[in-house]
């Protein structure tokens, strides 16, 4: 049975490190590859006495014993799995992971620098060491002056400052024909390295003393989008705790692609791989297509290579 | 290496060549030599009974017998590189007869003796079979793939089952199988775990796990068996509990009987209850009593169990005596502190501790969404915490929080 190879996506757990998960994935993977069926095993000539007991011996074929699969083992010790933009051990959400041909696609996927999309939950009125519900309580505050017009505000506000932090790190001259074409496409984004920026933010929920946003963003971890929680507690005069970090999309994959803990078999994960393939391939022409064509047919092989395999 | 050379195959010139090469340094620093002999090695390479070329070889195997006394071959090589012989033929010759080495001497008579044989020789369908032409084994391996086709002992344990990949992964378990022999060694064991009770189909998976029992003599084993026996365990229960715990039958007597006297003693248990949860969990016994003793410290002053409902926990459940304590304090976390589970509940049902949490955690989110987390016998549509934990998850889903498998998956994806 081959390997599949490929890119896909897992909804991991909140307080479950992503290492557990992708051990998961392949110890689940790998126990239904070593079930299959392998090679039949080689045969080689002795001579055995003859069957009806008259002496001389007879050529037989009996298969080597050294390929039975008690003796030779399992036939897959371990896959290669890679995981693309990690989530850590609070946080939960779509994350992806790729078998054999798709960690070089998971490279090209990281150097797209693509726009992740998390819903983070918020609650005033407390604020602790490590900007999560879990951490160790700092400080109680009050918040009924706080009201959602307020909370917009300064949602609106963070939007703004990151939008030029965004224009600045793309390294493209604004008054250029090719900014303007970047622009129509939707890839003004920064190429190389930079700060966290949140490309969009938005309020979803709001009942004191929760609420809850919805973010965009490139280049983040976790920890800081916990932070910007705290921060707009601080705006608001008050403070925020976060309490939940889930990420709704990577990149292309989205909720519905990701794959819940009890669909973590083969069938389920060949399935998504094929089902996203097409996804990943357009992406990766549209973002890297126009920075490098020779780079085009080179990455085409690798994906005809990845939907064989 | 001398050895070598001489039960080597006679006929492959080639071979020999390769080890003409292989001279001392001394002797190649000279260089005539061993281009003499590379220059010769062709020569003898197609066999014939050709008389002139058996003696050639004569003359060849000194060579390499020489090769690996260097002091003798360094003298030899000094020697051949300042005579300017015509012939490489000659040259040979010259050393063989200038080699002081006894090892030589007897191996030159050896030779006059033994008639040679050809490659053309006839030879009797008997001696064919007994040539294996394979390459010899290796002296040392770190797998038994390599001696599994040649050891009847190691074919018959395949035959019966027994998992040689995972064998060769314990300790000193491959060498202790190659130096056994299966109708000397073997066959008694087997025959007395079959006497014991243990299935036949059981045995290679039981060897598999515990192939130190074979080395292990059998009076020992029948005096542990016998000491079982005198606790009055059944011939059934003996069975079950050897083939679930295989290390049980090393155990000596002594120690047995400070185990069964630490779990009665530590639990507070009755003898027969003591046989009771020993024959239900026998891995208790061969396992390491430490991490019992802390898990109970931990239920009782962690957990705050009084002693009486933690004898009927770890009664019930003895598989949380061997959990572990990390897992057991934050299932109880959970359980206690956040569903609102008192004490008294969870030693009704001690089997929600050896459920997954994230099991729990996902299943009391999923019924404090549809508002149904009802826990408490005394209410209505309540919801006992074996069916919380033990139903798949299609049932759950039907029965118990009467929703769809998709809302649940949808739902999931919402945590």
């Amino acid at each position: 049975m081959a390997v599949p190879g490929g890119l896909f996506a897992v909804y991991k757990p909140a307080g479950v490190a992503w290492g557990r998960v992708r051990g998961a994935v392949e110890t689940a993977l790998l126990r239904e590859l070593n079930a299959a069926p392998g090679r039949p095993p080689r045969q080689h000539v002795r001579f055995l006495p003859a069957p009806d007991g008259t002496t001389g011996l007879v050529a037989a074929r009996v298969p080597v014993l050294a390929d039975h699969p008690l003796v030779r083992g399992p036939r897959f010790r371990r896959l290669k799995i890679g995981a693309g933009h990690r989530l850590d051990t609070k946080a939960s959400g779509v994350f992806v992971l790729g078998i054999g041909h798709g960690n070089k696609l998971l490279t090209h996927l990281y150097n797209c620098h693509l726009t992740k999309v998390y819903t983070v939950g918020g609650l005033f009125g407390k604020a602790t060491d490590d900007f999560s519900d879990t951490g160790n309580l700092v400080e109680k505050t009050t918040f009924d002056h706080i009201t959602r017009e307020k909370l917009e505000r300064i949602v609106a506000v963070i939007q703004g400052t990151n939008h030029k932090a965004l224009l600045m790190y793309s390294n493209i001259d604004m008054k250029t024909q090719e900014a303007y074409e970047l622009a129509v496409k939707g890839l003004i984004r920064p190429m190389g390295k930079s700060p966290p920026i949140i490309t969009a933010i938005r309020c979803l929920q709001f009942a004191l003393p929760e609420f809850q946003l919805e973010i965009h963003c490139l280049h983040e971890t976790q920890q800081y989008l916990r932070k910007i929680v705290h921060e707009i507690g601080l705006e608001l005069k008050s403070s925020a705790v976060c309490t939940q970090v889930r990420r709704i999309r990577d990149g292309v994959f989205t909720l519905d692609d990701a794959l819940l803990r009890t669909q973590w078999n083969l069938q389920s994960i060949r399935n998504a791989i094929w089902d996203c393939q097409l996804k990943v391939k357009t992406e990766l022409e549209k973002t890297l297509g126009h920075q490098d064509k020779s780079l085009l047919p080179k990455m085409a092989a690798e994906m005809a290579h990845a939907a064989d395999g | 290496m001398a050895l070598w050379a001489r039960q080597g195959s006679r006929w492959c010139g080639l071979l020999k060549a390769a080890r003409a090469a292989e001279f001392p340094r001394s002797l190649r620093d000279r260089s005539s030599t061993a281009q003499a002999c590379r220059g010769f090695a062709p020569l003898a390479l197609p066999p014939s009974r050709n008389d002139v070329l058996l003696w050639r070889r004569q003359g060849y195997r000194h060579v390499s017998v020489g090769s690996c006394s260097p002091p003798d071959s360094a003298k030899d090589g000094s020697f051949s590189s300042e005579s300017n012989l015509p012939s490489p033929v000659e040259q040979e010759q010259a050393k063989a007869e200038t080699l002081p080495d006894l090892n030589a001497k007897i191996l030159y008579e050896d030779w006059d003796d033994i008639p040679p044989s050809s490659a053309l020789e006839e030879i009797s369908e008997e001696e064919a079979v007994q040539i294996i032409a394979e390459p010899l084994l290796p002296l040392q391996s770190s797998t038994l793939r390599d001696y599994v086709d040649h050891s009847e002992t190691l074919a018959k344990l395949v035959h019966l089952g027994v998992d040689l990949s995972q064998v060769e992964k314990r300790q000193k378990a491959g060498q202790l199988l190659l130096t056994l022999d299966f109708e000397k060694d073997i066959r008694k064991i087997l025959l007395f775990l079959k006497d014991v009770g243990i299935e036949d189909n059981q045995l290679g998976p039981f060897l598999t796990k515990n192939p130190y029992i074979l080395a292990e003599d059998l009076e020992a084993l029948e005096t542990r068996v016998a000491y079982l026996k005198s606790k009055k365990f059944g011939k059934a229960e003996i069975a079950q509990m050897v083939s679930r715990a295989p290390y049980l039958l090393l155990f000596s007597v002594e120690r047995l009987d400070n185990r069964l006297g630490f779990f009665k003693n530590e639990l507070g248990l009755s003898v027969k209850k003591t046989k009771d949860l020993v024959i239900r969990l026998p891995r208790l016994l061969t396992g390491k009593l430490e991490p019992v003793k802390e898990n109970l410290q931990v239920c009782q002053i962690e957990l705050g169990f009084q002693p009486n409902e933690i004898q009927q926990i770890m009664f019930r459940t003895p598989k949380i005596l061997t959990a572990s304590k990390k897992r057991l304090k934050q299932t109880f976390d959970y359980l206690h502190n956040i569903m609102g589970i008192p004490h008294h509940m969870l030693t009704r049902f001690p089997q929600v501790f050896n459920s997954k949490l994230l099991r729990i955690k996902e299943r009391h989110m999923f019924l404090m969404f549809l508002g149904r987390a009802q826990y408490d016998p005394a209410q209505p549509s309540y919801i006992s915490l074996d069916q919380l934990v033990s139903l798949p998850d299609e049932v759950f889903c039907t029965e118990i929080a009467k929703a769809s498998m998709q809302d649940f998956e949808k739902f999931l994806k919402t945590l």
